[in-house]
Parts: C-alpha cells; structure tokens; sequence
C-alpha cells in the first residue's frame, strides 16, 4: 500500500477511504479483522464492552500511507456481524 | 418508541440486519466460528443472484450450525438429527418454486445423515446442501467426527484418531452430485461466487466449507487460539479448480485442496423425471 500511495498521481487516482462502524456488544474478541486487514488499520482498544471482550478500533497513519481503503475484508470475515464499512464518498 | 428514532437506529446497523433476527443478537457461536462468515456468503449470494426473501427456505440440522435457522430472518425449519434433506426433498418436491437450502455440519450430514446424503446425490433431487465441517462434533463437546483428520485429537481420541475420515467432495461427486466444491470461511469471497454459481444450477449442488472450531477442535490439536486455524487455512490451502476429488482427501500435513471441482451439465433432476413419469401415466 505504501508504494502504491507514493507512485499513483494522487491528483488523477483517488484511492477510497472506508470508515468503521463496530456494534460494540457483538464482539467477542477473535480479532480476525485485526489479523487479516490487508493495510492492518486495526487494532485492539482498551475499551473493553459488558462482556469483558476488548472491541477492535481504526489507527490510521496517512503520512505512512496506512489508511482504511473501504476493502471490506473486516465486514466479510466477522463471524459475529459486528464490524461494516461505510465508503466515504466526499473528498 | 416514535418513528424516528427508530429511523435512526436503523442507521447504525450491519447491512446484513435486515436478513437476521438482530433481537436475537450477539449470537452463542463462539469466537473466532466458521459458521457466521458461511452465512454471509451464503446472503450475499443471494442478495447477488437477486432472490427475494419470501422464496428463501433454509433448513439446518442438529449442531451449532442448527441454531442458524433461528438466527436468519427467512423461512426455516430445524431439523431432528440427520433429517435436514429428507425435509428439504419433501419442501422442494411439494412446492418447487423455492429456494431449498441445506446449511448443516459434518456431523449432521454425513454421520447420522450419511445415507440421506447420499441417496439425495442420487436421486439427483434440487437442493443446495453447504457443509460447514469443523472436524469435529462441536457443540456436544468435541467428539469424534467421521470427518476429523487422521491422528487427530478429540475428548473420544485422547491418543490420536486411528479412523480415516470421509473425503466429503468425492462421496458426493461418486453418488452424482452436479455441483462439487470446497472453501474455508476464511475465502469467503469466492466462497460467495461458488454459492451464487451453485444457485443458478439446478440439480444437487454441494459445497464443503472448512470452518475453524477454535474450542472444541484447536484447544485439543495445538491450535489454540481463534486465529490459529484460520492462518492455518490461509497458509496451507492451494486452490485448484476442476481438481479430481479422489485426490482432495484432508490430511494435517498436507495442503488442503480447494476450488470447483465438479460441475454437471444437463442430467435431469428428480422433480422433472417425476413430472415426465406423471404426464406419460396420466396421458395413457
């Protein structure tokens, strides 16, 4: 991802940018979408829900080129529907 | 509860909310299950094939993937242990108009229900059946499966397995099945196209989904944690399509084999010959 950012004119090739939405009491801390984020976005937060499971947040980095691109591998792969991903379509 | 706010509680839900009884959310599969990510191919591709809801039907077995009739917001029906098809035969012969789906484990499917499998494969009836194996019998407490892999551990095979297990795609490609594949829920993006491929076929469609028990298969085979045999899936799978399925046995040491393997143009269904038989009887 990183070269890609760098040698795509960024003027002409808008690379998508997702945002995150978690259903917090869904979650039961399998961190699937953490490991298998193809531009590893997420990671897991202190914030812990009822049940003691720690939910996943978005760190994004865009000076790294490490952003949400809207994949949807995260929304896909949860086994317990809590993760989706909404394309923003302003920018 | 006035009529905007629940405008606007619909606005904070997961796009496949509108499939599943949310009321009943989170669901007791556990961390890390195959079963979830299956479910949600199996709703995209219907969602892709265009399906409506009313002319969905699924009907589940016994296991933890017999809770997911319950969960799913279409018409279903749970089934006593090994009986999903012959229900689903019924259902699909009576009202043919209907999507008839079969989503059941391993254990369901081919231990007890091993003989409706098989005889459903050839009679050629018009079902999709989707097997989520896990390798084991999980929600009884992770017994031994007909499909856990050789030298495999389980609360029934504290030692290792000495049973070879089924080779699910070639018993289901030798009794004729028209439509043959393997995935892991961890593909779940051709996972969606297989089902929707297999949805716009008629006949009997089977396809195997490898799905990570984490509790009651992983624990016991040094896999412990909810990702562990999902890298394991990723890792050691090769996809190879149109694959001979006499050569797709499991084993733990080798990779797994996945893709389209079987795909049967033109064989007459049960439904048709028993029309056919019906209009040459009554025409005499």
């Amino acid at each position: 991802m990183q070269a890609s950012s760098k040698v795509l004119p960024s003027q002409r090739v808008k690379v998508s940018r997702g945002e995150i939405h978690v259903i917090k009491e869904r979650c039961k801390q399998c961190n699937l979408c953490i490991d298998f984020c193809p531009t590893q976005v997420l990671r897991e937060s202190d914030e812990a829900n009822e049940k003691g499971y720690h939910v996943p947040e978005l760190v994004e980095e865009p000076e790294k080129g490490n952003t949400c691109v809207a994949c949807g591998f995260c929304q896909v792969i949860c086994p317990e529907y809590a993760i989706w991903i909404e394309a923003r379509r302003d920018e | 509860m006035n009529e905007q706010t629940i405008a606007e509680d619909k606005l904070e839900l997961h796009p496949i909310d509108k499939w599943l009884r949310s009321e009943r959310m989170p669901h007791i599969w556990c961390p890390g299950c195959g079963i979830g990510p299956t479910l949600y191919a199996w709703i995209r591709a219907l969602d892709r094939v265009g399906i409506p809801k009313e002319k969905v039907v699924y009907v589940s077995g016994i296991g933890c993937c017999g809770r997911g009739s319950g969960y799913l917001d279409v018409d279903g029906f749970h089934t006593t242990h090994g009986r999903a098809i012959p229900f689903a035969i019924g259902l699909k012969l009576v009202k043919p108009e209907l999507c008839v789906n079969v989503i059941s484990g391993d254990g369901d499917l081919f231990s007890i229900g091993g003989n409706h499998f098989i005889h459903a494969c050839r009679r050629n009836v018009d079902l999709l059946v989707i097997c989520t194996n896990n390798f084991i019998y999980g929600m009884t407490g992770g017994q031994l499966a007909p499909t856990t892999p050789l030298g495999d551990r389980s609360t029934t095979s504290p030692y290792g397995n000495i049973e070879p297990s089924f080779n699910t795609p070639h018993l289901a490609d030798a009794s004729g099945a028209v439509y043959v594949a393997r995935w892991t829920s961890i593909h779940v993006r051709r996972l969606e196209k297989s089902i929707a491929e297999a949805m716009e076929m008629k006949g009997f469609r089977y396809i195997e989904v490898l799905s990570p028990c984490p509790v009651s298969y992983g624990r016991r085979n040094k896999l412990p944690e909810p990702d562990d045999i999902a890298e394991w899936f990723r890792q050691s799978s090769i996809i190879r399509n149109g694959a001979n399925t006499s050569e797709v046995q499991i084993e733990k040491e080798k990779p797994l084999i996945l893709g389209n393997f079987v795909k049967r143009v033109g064989k007459p269904t049960f439904y048709e010959l028993m029309k056919k038989l019906e209009e040459k009887v009554r025409g005499r």
